[in-house]
């Protein structure tokens, strides 16, 4: 066994056998955050739809808000780890699994939102596609439906795109683990060996995956933006929605990632894998999506305003100076304007740097979402018919128990799989030549390190 | 005797080994090379490169496309409501299901290809050793002719640092 073999193995698969009181501690109240939220959501099964703050003419609030923030916030992984390793990029490899997991939890967190705006979760069986007793069919002219075949086919991929290249690892853990431990990695192992041929398989897979997941990807979120775009609603009737929303999700996607992993860097010990170049790296690919995003704000912006479309004019004024102008400020403060300034200053883009970035852009992007849903429904084309929206503690309990549920859930896996590739660590130690020599004139050769 | 492997620390050393094997008669097809992660830059690691992959993924990606074509058609002409002025086989939303279910299959049919063709999910072989995620590389001939053992104890040990097993 060579050293650093044996370090990498011991250091990746210390945070599997740790297991303090202040980690039960904390999974604890998670749990508790959850379990609150649970029961808001039961409460609200029970009680209908008026304890929310749902009243015509706003009947998307916080619930689809949170739907379409965190389908965003799956974009950080799969997308991000397809396009990584295509490229062959040499610093994905502590990146990819932190990235990919988001993205599953992410999806599976964003899509009971629909769940849970339907009020009546169990007649969601009513999308699936089957020819039921009355033989009525799910119209599949209804974005609703898109939604539902968008979201699973991204979901199954997404699952299977993070399985697959844990396979090699659960063989690593199956293989130093005893009694329970041995039966249960080594059922996840799939009876994985390491021979040439296995490589040469799961490496074509995970190809095509990449391949394939990309488009899934993209489309996952242009599907979203037509819930809005198909609709004749002020502001949401545009032809821009399918990038700016996919832009959007990538955006928010990677400053869920760098959040994430900066907080595994400090918690789990990880600063010999998760390095500076790699938060760099993210820090660099985030400013240009700030920028993007701006540019794409402005668009949607400048063409309502100057189209001077009464009704669009109206909702876009009640954003800039109305009710809602205190939200798109703040928006565009920290979603533009503070990430551009931190990152485009080299000596700025540390970590504690990008992690303030992405903490601003999380945030900024909730807004965004809100800004989205709730506006346009106020402000339709009839002055009659303006209303208003305000959280009622219910959704306000749910929204908050998705973040504690994400969180859980990650710090959950992090305990049961190596949070970082270990086959690929070692990989990329064995890279081939090519892939391993740097540019030395160039500052793009920092990505092969 | 099920196999004859022996261990080494490097890919060098391997690489040997399986040279070894060849001059000793054996066709790729009989050697195991098995490692804790991929080693591309060793020829060794080409071993069972060959597959159709690429073209059954394609395929199930076809069988997606396909179906859904079929699914939304019937699904629409079978309870067939105009809705939005919208004709009743509507190609435009009809190609976003068609499009999503193309790629499932693709993936699912990748998936599979692969748990079928790795032989992930069977009974695990007796040629293995767990030193392998320690970073050894195993270099070995499965269930070979009893008079054949002592040819390929002598080929594995011809390369340097090689400890030598049998099971």
């Amino acid at each position: 066994m060579s050293a650093s073999d044996d370090r990498l193995a011991t250091t990746l698969l210390r945070p599997l056998e740790r297991g303090g009181l202040k980690w039960f501690l904390f999974v604890g109240f998670l749990a508790a955050v959850v379990g609150c939220g649970l029961f808001a959501w039961a409460f609200q099964m029970w009680q209908g739809f008026g304890l929310t703050g749902k009243r015509w003419p706003v009947f998307w609030g916080f619930l689809i808000t949170n739907f379409v923030f965190w389908i965003g916030i799956s974009h950080a992984g799969t997308l991000i780890s397809a396009i990584l390793r295509l490229v062959n990029a040499g610093w994905r490899r502590p990146v990819t699994r932190c990235a990919e997991v988001i993205t599953a939890f992410a999806l599976m967190i964003g899509g009971l939102f629909p769940i849970i705006h339907l009020g009546k979760p169990w007649l969601f069986f009513w999308l699936v596609p089957y020819p039921s007793s009355r033989l009525i069919w799910p119209n599949f002219r209804s974005p609703l439906v898109w939604d539902f075949f968008a979201i699973s086919t991204y979901l199954t991929g997404s699952l299977l795109f993070l399985f697959l290249p844990m396979i090699p690892d659960f063989a690593l853990v199956r293989d130093r683990a005893t009694g329970v431990r041995k039966t249960i990695y080594g059922a996840l192992a799939l009876g994985w060996r390491g021979t040439t041929h296995q490589w040469h398989r799961l490496e074509t897979a995970m190809s095509i995956m990449a391949i394939a997941i990309i488009p899934v990807a993209v489309s996952v979120h242009t599907i979203v933006s037509f819930d809005f775009s198909m609709a004749p609603v002020p502001m949401w009737h545009s032809s821009i929605f399918g990038p700016y929303f996919v832009a959007g999700a990538i955006f928010s996607g990677i400053a869920g990632l760098i959040i994430a992993m900066a907080t595994l860097r400090r918690v789990l010990k990880l600063h010999d894998y998760l390095e500076d170049i790699h938060f760099e790296n993210l820090g660099k690919l985030l400013l240009t999506m700030a920028l993007l995003w701006g540019y794409f704000t402005f668009n949607e912006r400048l063409t309502a305003w100057y189209g001077n479309h009464t009704a669009e004019y109206n909702t876009f004024q009640a954003t800039q100076n109305g009710v809602y102008s205190p939200l798109f400020w703040t928006m565009v403060l920290v979603n533009f304007v503070i990430p551009v300034v931190i990152l485009s200053i080299r000596r700025f883009r540390t970590i504690t740097g990008c992690v303030i970035a992405s903490i601003g852009v999380v945030i900024g992007m909730w807004l965004e979402r809100f800004l989205i849903v709730v506006p346009s429904l106020a402000y339709k084309f009839m002055p009659y018919s303006w209303g208003t929206y305000a959280p009622r503690p219910t959704e306000i309990v749910i929204t908050v128990a998705t973040f504690a549920a994400m969180t859980l859930l990650y710090t959950l896996f992090a305990k049961f799989v190596p949070i970082i590739s270990i086959w690929e660590m070692r990989a990329g130690e064995h890279a081939p030549i090519e892939e391993m020599a740097p540019a030395p004139e160039h500052r793009l050769g920092e990505t092969h390190a | 005797m099920k196999a004859v492997y022996a261990l080494y620390s490097n890919g060098d050393a391997a690489q040997r080994a399986v040279n070894s094997l060849r001059s000793a008669g054996y066709d790729d097809h009989d050697i195991t090379v098995i490692s804790g992660a991929p080693m591309e830059e060793y020829e060794f690691s080409h071993i069972g490169r060959h597959s159709y992959q690429w073209y059954i993924a394609c395929a199930g990606g076809l069988a997606g496309l396909l179906f859904s074509t079929w699914l939304t058609t019937f699904a629409e002409k079978d309870w067939p409501i105009v809705v939005g002025n919208m004709p009743i086989v509507a190609w435009w939303p009809n190609l976003i299901v068609i499009f999503e279910m193309t790629m499932l299959g693709a993936i699912v049919t990748s998936v599979a290809t692969l748990i079928i063709t790795a032989g992930l999910g069977r009974k695990m072989p007796k040629l293995y050793d767990p030193e392998v995620t320690n970073g050894k590389i195993l270099v070995g001939i499965a269930q070979p002719k009893d008079a054949a053992g002592a040819d390929v104890e002598r080929a594995l040990l011809s390369a340097p640092g090689a400890q030598v097993k049998s099971v």
